[in-house]
């Protein structure tokens, strides 16, 4: 049987706004995928490690504080320095134009802002996964 | 049933009397364009009277407080303006205070940083990427000083959105107001202090719920001694529903928690006639202009009835909602930014139109950033529109005696009461938060939101209907990256310079207290705080006492 994706959704930092998270961890799951969200507060470390003991493809990462432009690259940097720098990384949250370009370079994959549908989201994992795999 | 209601409206008259001798009327007489006389009441005629009427609408200023608290509204006073603000350090947030009230606003509102509002200090692992970024960074007295300079606050009343800590910040702001010369009996404002709907929606917890109900119940006990004008609470529906809730599920969860706190307070000793008078209640204000007038009419209605028929409250003062309005947030679209000025003004107009005590208006640009000072200026000045220009606050309650309206508002009592009553059956708010069931509810309702607009069956316009090609939004607020450094600066200093043995000693006599379950922890809070101890400091002798909840 063909392997269900399986995604880490994750708020780093200490911004407590998690219907984002909620809503796009329920639509992710409704499209068939393993979903794992890790709750509030959570460390770059922290976050890296359970991708790792969870085996996800994908990591998505929800911030509505600011503090984006610190903590998604760390988390990227968490995963590399635990030699996972091949599981994509995904942002989301209130993040200005601006700020996109920048995490990018940063290593992310893809910034969703707000009114995306989640139809979008869930197809760009897709492609995330098939490209880099053939389980 | 005549004579009834020839009573109620007796009484409405001489309230009105009494209330214009203390704080005259805006105007010697209310006339509209066409110079209509515009009377401050309208309501039925005598023969048209029917039992409901007098039972479930009455007048202004009366139980059940349908038609508003207060018995001619905003023939006296307009509602307070008060914006929410608060960005990077203490300096930069006391500017944008003082530009504020120079622009005619009437009552400040501190936003304070992450890392306050979870009690870190600004030098700690936990804060970093988060200082200054959501609000301001307060990490000792030094930094509430510097954001108070030059603000006099006899005559200014503040609101802290501040809950886990409340009680550190309530007693900083008591500090500064002492070394201003205004004792505390004196102080005006509020704090939100209302730990069940971060556990709910919000997340800005620190301790499990018990212990966080006893440091609520503190703060109650000491303010009704010690700081009679400070509204001890801010029982928040805002934050239920910006999590996705429906109006109902907003007004049912609020007012649950609303009855624990009232349980918990009891419990510990108080009667319910020392704290009920200082509750206060935060709402939003969404889109759908009928239904969020009538859910603030339903709101009032049900919170009386409770107080007084429930809990025996015997002061009138017991049976007031009053309330804080902030428009919807989660409402504002990125795209197309200034459509969001025109959603602003139809949610504000239904929140006046429902009787709210004071009023924050969101910014265009809040889907994006913080607002830039020139955001925030037209949403002030959306108020002042509605205030001075629209007429809607010359006359009480107009929206009463509608078809629509009255029965739109006996609905949403109906459907909160049928919530009420499964919570009470779980065993209260306490036990249905713990079990995550507001947390459920919330989230369907979110999700189902979501399909809806993914699906158009709801139209968001500008952002699934009527797009354009967007431009880049430019000329954003942002928070100086710097300013983290600054305060992490600022924090070890003050560490450095301050008389450690005092801060040292009294830290340990609140862990102490913190030991014995029927001790007031304010003095000793406040005792710490004079001392320079900071936040994080004070926030972590209790962490180290309660424990530390971890979610669901």
């Amino acid at each position: 049987m063909e392997r269900k994706i399986r995604v880490l959704i994750a708020k780093p930092g200490l911004d407590g706004h998690d219907r984002g998270a909620l809503v796009i961890a329920q639509a992710l799951r409704d499209h068939g995928m393993e979903v794992i969200y890790t709750g509030l507060r959570q460390s770059p470390a922290q976050i890296a490690q359970a991708a790792i003991q969870e085996d996800v493809d994908v990591v998505g990462l929800s911030s509505l504080s600011g503090g984006h432009k610190t903590l998604f690259p760390k988390v990227v940097e968490a995963l590399k320095e635990k030699g996972a720098e091949d599981i994509p990384v995904i942002g989301g949250g209130v993040i200005p134009d601006e700020d996109i370009d920048y995490l990018l370079e940063q290593g992310l994959q893809k910034i969703f802002t707000p009114g995306t549908p989640t139809t979008e989201t869930v197809d760009f994992i897709k492609s995330c996964v098939s490209g880099d795999s053939n389980e | 049933m005549t004579e009834r209601f020839n009573e109620q409206l007796n009484e409405w008259k001489n309230q009105v009397k009494k209330t214009n001798e203390r704080f005259p009327e805006r105007k010697e007489q209310f006339v509209n364009k066409s110079d209509i006389e515009i009377d401050p009441l309208y309501y039925p005629k005598e023969d048209q009277v029917d039992e409901k009427y007098s039972e479930k609408i009455g007048f202004p200023g009366q139980y059940p407080f349908t038609r508003g608290i207060q018995p001619s509204m905003y023939r006296n006073r307009f509602w307070t303006m008060r914006q929410y603000a608060g960005f990077g350090s203490a300096e930069e947030t006391n500017k944008r205070f003082r530009y504020l009230l120079e622009q005619g606003q009437t009552g400040l509102s501190v936003a304070f940083d992450l890392p306050t509002q979870i009690g870190y200090d600004s030098d700690d692992p936990m804060s970093e990427g988060e200082v200054g970024k959501v609000g301001v960074a307060i990490d000792s007295l030094e930094d509430m000083e510097t954001l108070l300079e030059g603000i006099p606050l006899d005559q200014v009343s503040t609101s802290m959105t501040i809950n886990a800590p409340a009680s550190v910040l309530l007693c900083m702001y008591i500090a500064v107001a002492e070394k201003q010369g205004v004792p505390k009996e004196k102080v005006t404002g509020t704090i939100q202090n209302d730990i069940l709907k971060e556990y709910i929606a919000r997340g800005t917890y620190i301790y499990p719920p018990k212990p966080s109900m006893r440091l609520i119940t503190n703060i109650f006990e000491y303010c009704a001694n010690e700081v009679p004008k400070f509204n001890t609470i801010s029982i928040s529906g805002y934050h239920i529903r910006e999590a996705g809730s429906t109006a109902v599920q907003e007004v049912a969860f609020t007012l649950a928690n609303g009855m624990a706190y009232v349980d918990a307070a009891i419990e510990s000793g108080l009667a319910v006639d020392q704290f009920a008078p200082r509750l206060a209640f935060f709402f939003n204000a969404h889109n759908n202009f009928f239904e969020e007038a009538a859910k603030f009419r339903a709101a009032r209605r049900i919170w009386a009835k409770m107080m007084k028929e429930k809990y025996q409250a015997q002061n009138e003062k017991s049976w007031r909602l009053r309330f804080h309005t902030q428009t919807g947030g989660s409402t504002l679209t990125a795209q197309q930014p200034d459509n969001n000025i025109v959603r602003v003004a139809l949610q504000a107009l239904s929140a006046v139109l429902g009787g709210t005590q004071s009023l924050h208006t969101n910014s265009r640009d809040e889907a994006l950033a913080l607002p830039t000072e020139e955001s925030a200026r037209i949403a002030l000045r959306t108020q002042q529109i509605i205030a001075h220009e629209s007429g809607v606050a010359d006359t009480v309650d107009p929206l009463a005696g509608s078809y629509y309206v009255e029965k739109m508002t006996d609905e949403v009592e109906k459907e909160v009461m049928e919530y009420l009553d499964r919570i009470e059956e779980m065993g209260g708010a306490v036990q249905a938060v713990e079990e995550g069931y507001m947390q459920r509810e919330i989230h369907q309702t979110a999700y189902e939101t979501q399909k809806k607009i993914e699906s158009q069956e709801e139209i968001i316009v500008g952002m699934n209907e009527f797009k354009i090609e967007e431009e880049v939004h430019e000329d954003l607020l942002r928070v100086d990256e710097q300013l983290e450094q600054t305060q992490v600066n600022q924090v070890k200093n003050i560490r450095q310079i301050r008389d450690q043995s005092q801060v040292d000693e009294q830290l340990s006599k609140l862990k102490q207290a913190a030991q014995k379950s029927d001790e007031n922890l304010m003095p000793y809070i406040l005792d710490c705080v004079k001392s320079y101890a900071t936040v994080g400091e004070i926030c972590h002798v209790l962490r180290d006492e309660f424990g530390e909840y971890t979610g669901m």
